[in-house]
């Protein structure tokens, strides 16, 4: 018994050494971190903007003068929203990834790019809910006092209300920086060549599963903990701002 | 300056202001009193609608803002409105609180704002703090810095909704100075507040609020001296 567990010690080094450096295949690995990488920040940014925009339509919408007539083009619109984010968010990550890839753009070779919408379409409807919170979150007497002054509510949402929620949901949104690098790896499901699907195939080449993909998740594993430390660090200084 | 006919507003089933009729003069300081929950606030939110009324109409210079189509960003910018809770903006340093509206309203160029921020600033004696952010001030400063941020967009009419009520006990005094000033220059203005020595030296007219409606109103020695009305004794009598 000891034996065996002697000479399965024994083969790991020979098993990592095909797995990663054999061929030079830690290049695919590389090659793969970098696509999973400029995928996450793409679609960070993208789902950040998309967020935004849903959640200002959606505040606009709620915080509008009782007793005034409703503007029925913000009804529209918010109706919209409120589909979109209800869709994305009531179904798996994983089916959403397939309905892109083998139905909405079947014929597209461009693979990590239909990931990138993929992502950022999903990642909008969750940072929709984290934005919003985050403007609710901002005391009313801030946007009272913009537009006492006059400024309209656009002008008052841009220079007062969105800045100062911005910084309140900045721990929100490393948070979802995290999730959504993550779920890169579903985008191996239309055939984008990131880091899971190098492993992947790592792994069908030499017919042996477990070094690739272990070393993955060790990668995936090491990146969020760099991200996480980050995060904290961010966090730190802006709370030192705020004791001044 | 402002005519308030027949203004009333209720949340839900609560009835805040009934069938108010006002008629404010340009140059009048009016001071509004009352006890708390009595309407005063809500009345002076309904004069830049702030709150919206539920019945009734304000004119301001002859035109009636609680029409659909007035652009109540363009009425807004004649009337400066000063908070209890100061409502700087957090997130700018005070130069910026003060110059951002005039700028964004092509009232002024920056430069022009600029300037006018600096000699207010220097007017309340503050002119140092141009680039410090709210969270340094204390509460009278932040209040002063309140009342020039208003003041920048040169306003016709002036409202003060509690301006005192949440400062210090030893910073009273320096927002109330700002205030007279502002008083001596023949700045009309609005006060709600609970300084009574306030209203008997600056106001023109005292209203006294009680249940939504204006119960009492005349010249400070004489509400005070003499009020009339039985609620208007019962308050003073409470509060000085």
């Amino acid at each position: 018994m000891f034996q065996s567990l002697i000479d399965w010690l024994d083969s790991i080094g020979s098993r990592f050494y095909v797995a990663f450096l054999e061929a030079d295949r830690w290049q695919l690995y590389l090659q793969g971190l970098a696509a999973t990488l400029e995928m996450t920040v793409i679609a960070l940014i993208a789902g950040t903007i998309l967020g935004l925009l849903v959640a200002v339509v959606r505040t606009a919408h709620d915080q509008q003068m009782p007793g005034r007539r409703r503007n029925p083009v913000l009804g529209a619109l918010n109706l919209l929203c409120k589909v979109y984010t209800t869709v994305i968010r009531g179904t798996p990550m994983m089916v959403q990834m397939l309905i892109w890839g083998f139905v909405i753009f079947s014929s597209s070779r461009n693979k990590i790019l239909v990931g990138i919408i993929g992502l950022s379409v999903n990642s909008g409807a969750y940072m929709a809910e984290i934005v919003r919170g985050g403007l609710m979150g901002v005391d009313i007497g801030q946007s009272e006092a913009g537009r006492s002054l006059g400024l309209g509510y656009l002008d008052t949402m841009r220079f007062i209300v969105i800045p100062q929620a911005f910084k309140n949901i900045l721990p929100s949104l490393g948070n979802e920086f995290i999730t959504l690098f993550k779920d890169t790896s579903l985008v191996n499901a239309i055939g984008a060549a990131e880091l899971t699907y190098y492993a992947n195939r790592v792994g069908g080449r030499t017919y042996d599963y477990m070094p690739p993909l272990i070393g993955i998740a060790l990668m995936y594993l090491a990146l969020v903990i760099v991200f996480t430390w980050l995060q904290g660090k961010l966090e730190r200084r802006l709370r030192a701002s705020d004791r001044r | 300056m402002i005519v308030v006919k027949d203004l009333s507003k209720q949340f839900g089933d609560n009835k805040v202001l009934r069938n108010i009729n006002e008629h404010i003069l340009p140059g009048e300081k009016v001071v509004i009193i009352g006890p708390s929950g009595s309407g005063k606030s809500t009345f002076l939110r309904c004069l830049n609608l702030l709150e919206n009324p539920t019945g009734g109409a304000i004119y301001f210079q002859g035109t009636e803002i609680t029409a659909p189509k007035t652009d109540i960003n363009k009425i807004r910018q004649q009337m400066g409105m000063v908070f209890q809770h100061f409502n700087l903006f957090a997130n700018m340093t005070i130069r910026k609180n003060i110059t951002l509206a005039p700028v964004r309203t092509r009232l002024m160029s920056q430069e022009e704002a600029d300037e006018t921020a600096t000699a207010l600033l220097r007017r309340v004696g503050l002119a140092d703090k141009a680039d410090a952010y709210p969270a340094q001030l204390s509460g009278g400063q932040k209040q002063r810095i309140a009342i020039v941020r208003a003041l920048a967009m040169k306003p016709k009419v002036m409202l003060f909704d509690e301006p005192t009520s949440a400062l210090d006990p030893e910073m009273v005094g320096e927002v109330l100075e700002v205030m007279k000033e502002l008083a001596d220059e023949g700045m009309t203005m609005v006060v709600v507040t609970h300084e009574m020595g306030f209203a008997r030296e600056v106001a023109t007219r005292v209203l006294f609020m009680d249940g939504g409606n204006i119960i009492e109103q005349g010249p400070p020695q004489e509400i005070f001296s003499h009020p009339k009305e039985q609620r208007t004794i019962s308050f003073l009598s409470k509060v000085l």
